[in-house]
C-alpha cells in the first residue's frame, strides 16, 4: 500500500512541475546554475572513473584472451563495446546517483526542513516547477554529455593501459576500434543515459522534497534516494537491454 | 482584514482545529498564543494556504481563500509576507540577494531600482552594510531582521510571523517586536503573530487570541489580559511566581493603587501585595462558582 502511495506522490510531483513559470528569466538562471552544479561538479570524478574503467577493462580482457589465434585488435573491440554498452552509461550513472542524487536530495531536504520551500510557496512560487524541474532538466542535459565523455575517456584509458602494460600497441588498438563497429550501440547508450538521468534527478528530488522531520531525516532521505536510484537504474538497464538490443 | 469562520482542520483522526472564529484587524498586531500543540502553527499555515481547511472559511478582505482560483491565490500570496521561526533565508544567497529575490521574481524593475528598494528595507530594519553577507555570517537577531525585510519588500497587505522571538535574548526580542508593530502601523497591514513570548503579548498584543487544544479559549487585548479571569489563560500566561507577582503589580498600577515611580520595597511594606492576593482569591472563587471561558 505504501508503495502505491509513494508512486502516486511521485507522479503528482512530476505533474506539478508543468506550470507556467512566474518569471522565465529566473527559471533559466536556475537551470543554468543546476547544469553547472551537476555537469561541471561531476566532471572530475567521471573522468577519473572512466579512464581507470577502460584501463582495467583492457588489462582484464587481455588476461582472458590467451589463445594466440585471437587477434590483438579484439581487445580494443571488447573494450569499446563494453564501455559504450555498459560501463559508460550504467556504471557512471550509478556513481552519479551517489554524487548528484545525494546532493539533490540533501539540498531539497535542507530547504524543506529549514522552511525555505514553505517561504517560496508563500511568495506564490510553484516550488515543484522552480526547484525540481530545473534539476531534472539540467540532469537530462548534462548526464548524457558526461556519458559520452566517459565512453571516450574509457576507450582512451584502455588504449593507454594497452600501451604502457605492453598488452597491445596503440596502432593495433586504434585499428581494432574501427573494426565491427555498430553505431546503434551509441544510440542505445544515449537512450540509457537519458533514462538514468531522469531516474537519478527525479527520484532524488522526490525524496528530498518530501523530507519530514529534522536534519537526521535529510541524511536518511539522501541514502534512500541513492539506493532507490541505483535499484531503478539496474532495473531499467535490464528492461532497455531486453527491448532495444 | 482576515476573518476566520468556524475553521476546522484534522490530520487523520486527530482534530487539531475545532471550529475557530476570529477577526484579524487591519493596522493591528494580532497575536495567536497557546501552549505547544494547541494548533496555532496549523491555524497560521491554513491562513497562508499551506494547509487546506476541512471546513469553515478564511476570508481575506471578504474573499474566501477556499473558493479562490489558482491565479487569485497566486495574486493573494504575493500580498502576503511571512517571517518564519528559523527565518528561512536562502543559505546560498547573500542578504541582498535574499531580499531582492521576490523583486526578481515578481517585478520587472531594473537592477538599480531593486537595489534601492533593498537598501530602503534594510535601513528600515536597522541593518546597514550587511548586503554582501551570507545568512551563516550574521546573528540570529539579524537573520530575523533580514527575514522581516524580505517579507515586506513587496509591500504586503498581510504579514505573518511564526514565533519571531524564538531563540532571541529579551532585548533583541523587544527590538523585533517593536519593529513588527511599527511596520504594521506605518504600512497599515494586517499582522498575525504566533508567539509563546509573554513580553510580546504584553508589549504589542493589540488583539490576542488564546488557543487551547484547538479551540479559541479567550480573546482580548494586552490590557484586558491583566484582568482576565480565565483560569487556563492565567495558568499559561502567568506560569511562574515571578510573572504572577508582576501581574499583581501591574494590576495595582492599572487601578491606580500604586504609583509607577514607587519601588517594590515600598509597595510590599505598604501591604500592596496582600491586597492583590486577596483580590485574586476572590476571583478564583467566583470562577469556581460560575466557570467562565
Amino acid at each position: 500500500m505504501k508503495l502505491f502511495s509513494t508512486i502516486g506522490s511521485y507522479l503528482l510531483m512530476i505533474k506539478g512541475m508543468f506550470t507556467k513559470p512566474e518569471n522565465f528569466k529566473m527559471y533559466w538562471k536556475e537551470l543554468m546554475h543546476q547544469s553547472v552544479e551537476i555537469g561541471i561538479g561531476s566532471l572530475w570524478i567521471v573522468s577519473v572513473i572512466s579512464i581507470f574503467m577502460g584501463a582495467v577493462s583492457a588489462v582484464q580482457t587481455a588476461y582472458q584472451l590467451t589463445n594466440p589465434l585471437i587477434a590483438k585488435e579484439t581487445i580494443a573491440q571488447i573494450v569499446r563495446d563494453t564501455v559504450i554498452l555498459e560501463f559508460a552509461p550504467t556504471l557512471v550513472c550509478i556513481v552519479l546517483a551517489g554524487v548528484v542524487g545525494s546532493k539533490i536530495a540533501g539540498e531539497l531536504g535542507n530547504m524543506r526542513v529549514s522552511e525555505q520551500i514553505d517561504a517560496l510557496e508563500i511568495m506564490g512560487i510553484n516550488t515543484k516547477a522552480y526547484l525540481v524541474a530545473p534539476k531534472i532538466l539540467a540532469a537530462l542535459i548534462t548526464i548524457p554529455m558526461l556519458v559520452v565523455l566517459a565512453a571516450a575517456l574509457g576507450i582512451y584509458g584502455g588504449r593507454l593501459a594497452g600501451q604502457f602494460a605492453g598488452i597491445v600497441p596503440s596502432d593495433t588498438y586504434d585499428r581494432g576500434l574501427l573494426q565491427s563497429f555498430i553505431p546503434k550501440n551509441v544510440w542505445f547508450a544515449l537512450a540509457k543515459a537519458y533514462t538514468f538521468a531522469f531516474i537519478i534527478s527525479s527520484v532524488s528530488a522526490f525524496y528530498g522534497y518530501n523530507v519530514k522531520g529534522g536534519s537526521l531525516e535529510i541524511g536518511r532521505a539522501s541514502t534512500t534516494a541513492v539506493i532507490t536510484s541505483c535499484i531503478l537504474i539496474l532495473f531499467a538497464d535490464f528492461i532497455l537491454a531486453s527491448i532495444l538490443l | 482584514m482576515i476573518e476566520l469562520k468556524d475553521v476546522k482542520k484534522a490530520f487523520g483522526e486527530k482534530e487539531i482545529l475545532k471550529g475557530i472564529s476570529a477577526v484579524m484587524e487591519t493596522g493591528k498586531t494580532n497575536l495567536i498564543i497557546g501552549t505547544s500543540g494547541s494548533g496555532k502553527t496549523v491555524l497560521q499555515k491554513c491562513m497562508v494556504g499551506l494547509f487546506e481547511v476541512d471546513s469553515g472559511g478564511i476570508l481575506f478582505d471578504g474573499k474566501d481563500l477556499a473558493t479562490m482560483h489558482q491565479e487569485e491565490r497566486k495574486e493573494l500570496r504575493q500580498q502576503i509576507g511571512m517571517l518564519f521561526q528559523g527565518s528561512a533565508l536562502f543559505d546560498s544567497m547573500t542578504v541582498e540577494q535574499n531580499i531582492k529575490f521576490p523583486l526578481d521574481m515578481f517585478t520587472k524593475w531594473n537592477h538599480s531600482k531593486k537595489i534601492t528598494r533593498v537598501n530602503d528595507v534594510l535601513e528600515r530594519v536597522n541593518l546597514k552594510d550587511t548586503n554582501k553577507k551570507y545568512p551563516g555570517e550574521i546573528s540570529g537577531g539579524m537573520m530575523k531582521r533580514v527575514g522581516i525585510a524580505r517579507s515586506i519588500v513587496l509591500n504586503p497587505k498581510y504579514l505573518f510571523c511564526d514565533e519571531p522571538n524564538s531563540g532571541l535574548d529579551p532585548q533583541t526580542s523587544l527590538v523585533i517586536d517593536l519593529l513588527i508593530r511599527d511596520i504594521t502601523k506605518e504600512n497599515n497591514i494586517t499582522t498575525i503573530i504566533n508567539t509563546h513570548d509573554m513580553n510580546s503579548v504584553m508589549e504589542i498584543g493589540e488583539n490576542i487570541i488564546y488557543l487551547y487544544l484547538g479551540e479559541k479559549e479567550w480573546e482580548g487585548t494586552n490590557k484586558e489580559i491583566i484582568f482576565n479571569k480565565n483560569k487556563k489563560l492565567n495558568q499559561f500566561i502567568f506560569a511562574s511566581e515571578f510573572l504572577r507577582d508582576a501581574k499583581d503589580m501591574r494590576m495595582l498600577e492599572e487601578k491606580g493603587i500604586v504609583d509607577n515611580d514607587r519601588n517594590m520595597e515600598e509597595i510590599m511594606r505598604d501591604g500592596g501585595a496582600n491586597l492583590v492576593m486577596g483580590e485574586e482569591e476572590t476571583e478564583t472563587e467566583n470562577q469556581n462558582s460560575n466557570p467562565e471561558k
